[in-house]
């Protein structure tokens, strides 16, 4: 707020100044509030009595909370939209830091033909993306067997550039100052990527991982396309939508969403603290 | 490990890496040899296989013989034919898709803007805190925040209600199933991909210049106008391209926001694929889409003179 509030500079009356600069700060706290509609909408649901197609509150209750798994289905749905995450995550934040360090700490040709072919996944719809996929995999013969591997393949290669792109940034935006300094003070290359470039990096990667896994985790046209039978959380909640969404379904919501907020939180504590540990 | 060369003391890596066009300048302080490319590799060998591959499989698929099927398999017999029939048959919710991402890419860079303006400048030290609710949202369902607006736009709900007692809705009118939910889904959805890039882009200003333009007695919307809005540019170029390419796709929106007589080409493209099994014409189709929207951000791009960016 500090910076909202200059040193009063007599052009204007104060009273018409602050309005002005609160005016902007009031509507985009109002656009913020917005985008926490829906989000609050589920949070409520979780705790509504009802079974299906509900179209407003009726009362308080934890049944769908303590139930969750009524819908067996749904949690099965749930644990391979995790185990997808968990692999495509693991897959892409791998190859995808490998390629970071490529790009920002080494030189080769075609290193922007590289840059240009990370980027362009991101910039394709995904409805294109599901769709020349399906078109390989089924030239390839490989229409019956749509699953569980052909959309691992599928997250993996969305979730890549966007972890070149997080890791990249970091790299690129960090002082190369302290590891010189390592090399100086006779660390062997190993030791200094260790010790001192890897800890470094960190937060870059784990951002990605965690942007991956929600990228995987939250999907539905890429992998509705290349599911087969395979069913996996967004893929129940979209069949589910047709004939009535179990109240259940608005819990995983609440619980995906408190996860997120938590591990955000505890990671921005975290750099806090250590730049503060940094700066002392 | 990379072979050891004497540290350089050379800048920490001067521009970002994506936007330097030429190939490997002498003196960035990058390491030459092998182990680029063996650290590149396996990503690279991924994004062939998966992307590059499977999108000359879908032209090709564009051109089999239109009257193939799964089970007898496909002809190639270049039938270009596919693409005249599948323009002339899904026209309009082609133009509706890239209708309903432009509508929604304008709302977003209205409210984006107001938003990352505040967080930029007004923010103060809630800057990072404003900054990860803007992104908190988004790591909740995609089609459960969509079917929560579906609750909230329902016939019966708070907002009809209010619309239709303010007389700005009639009596029978209804949100649900017109173009303008769709619009507002697409909108509310796709905000944080306005957000960030108008922020990264805002927050670079110098407010200096913003004070100085007041000092020499310029009217703060000309103020707006002729200095912040000019060096917030390359962000609201890569905040409407973020916003308007997965929009002019989506067809989680349209489907459960608007009505079933009024499907969009990213609907149809899937319903060809799994529903009707006719995958030369689906991939005909995925091709137009993906060619129009190529097409429109080139024009975009160039009119709005940041071709850098790309």
């Amino acid at each position: 707020m500090s910076a909202a509030r200059p040193a009063a500079r007599g052009t204007r009356p104060p009273a018409g100044r602050w309005l002005r600069e609160h005016l902007v700060l009031v509507l985009g706290l109002l656009v913020l509030l917005y985008t926490f509609v829906p989000i609050a909408v589920v949070v409520l649901m979780s705790f509504n009595e009802g079974t299906r197609n509900v179209y407003a509150f009726q009362s308080f209750t934890l049944d769908n909370w303590a139930n969750v798994c009524e819908d067996q289905s749904m949690c099965d749905a749930l644990w391979v939209s995790i185990r997808i995450g968990v692999l495509a995550t693991l897959g892409a934040t791998l190859l995808g830091t490998l390629a970071a360090f490529a790009l920002v700490r080494h030189d080769f040709r075609g290193r922007s033909a590289s840059n240009l072919l990370i980027f362009l996944p991101m910039a394709a719809p995904e409805i294109v993306l599901g769709s020349s996929l399906l078109a390989l995999f089924v030239a390839a013969g490989f229409s019956g067997q749509l699953g569980f591997w052909t959309i691992l393949i599928a997250h993996v290669m969305f979730c890549l550039s966007f972890v070149v792109v997080t890791v990249r940034s970091r790299l690129a935006g960090m002082d190369d100052s302290l590891e010189q300094a390592a090399m100086d003070l006779y660390a062997t290359p190993a030791q200094t990527f260790w010790r001192v470039t890897l800890p470094l990096v960190f937060p870059g990667i784990l951002g990605a991982a965690l942007l991956s896994f929600s990228l995987s985790f939250d999907d539905f046209i890429v992998t509705n396309l290349n599911a087969g039978t395979e069913l996996t959380f967004p893929m129940y909640v979209w069949g589910a939508s047709q004939r009535g969404v179990p109240m259940q379904v608005n819990v995983i919501g609440t619980v995906m969403f408190v996860l997120s907020i938590a591990v955000v939180l505890v990671g921005e504590l975290g750099s806090r603290r250590r730049s503060r540990a940094l700066s002392r | 490990m990379a072979p050891p060369t004497t540290p350089t003391l050379a800048p920490p890596d001067a521009p970002p890496p994506s936007t330097d066009l030429a190939d490997a300048e002498p003196d960035t302080g990058r390491k030459r040899g092998l182990t680029g490319y063996l650290l590149l590799l396996p990503a690279a060998v991924w994004l062939a296989l998966f992307f590059v591959v499977p999108f000359y499989s879908l032209a090709a698929t564009s051109l089999y013989d239109p009257s193939g099927s799964d089970f007898r398999g496909y002809e190639m017999t270049y039938a270009f034919g596919n693409y005249v029939d599948a323009v002339q048959e899904y026209w309009t919710p082609l133009l509706r898709a890239l209708a309903y991402g432009a509508a929604a890419t304008l709302i977003c860079l209205v409210l984006g803007y107001v938003l990352a303006y505040a967080i930029a400048f007004r923010a103060g030290r809630w800057k990072n805190l404003m900054l990860v609710l803007v992104i908190a949202p988004f790591f909740t369902s995609f089609l459960l925040r969509t079917l929560s607006w579906k609750l909230i736009l329902a016939d019966d709900g708070y907002v009809v209600d209010t619309l239709q007692f303010l007389h700005l809705l009639g009596d029978d009118g209804r949100l649900l199933a017109t173009p303008v939910a769709v619009v507002a889904g697409l909108a509310y959805n796709f905000l944080p991909f306005m957000v960030l890039p108008l922020y990264a882009s805002i927050d670079k200003i110098d407010p200096r210049l913003i004070e100085a333009s007041s000092d020499l007695y310029a009217h703060p919307a000309v103020g707006f106008l002729k200095v912040t809005w000019p060096l917030s540019l390359p962000g609201v170029v890569s905040g409407t391209l973020l916003t308007f390419i997965p929009a002019a796709g989506d067809y989680i929106n349209a489907q459960l926001l608007g009505s079933p007589n009024q499907r969009v080409i990213g609907s149809v493209i899937q319903s060809q694929f799994t529903d009707a099994g006719d995958y030369p014409s689906a991939a005909a189709l995925s091709m137009v889409l993906m060619v129009l929207i190529v097409a429109l951000v080139l024009v975009y791009v160039r009119r709005a003179g940041t071709e850098e960016l790309l």
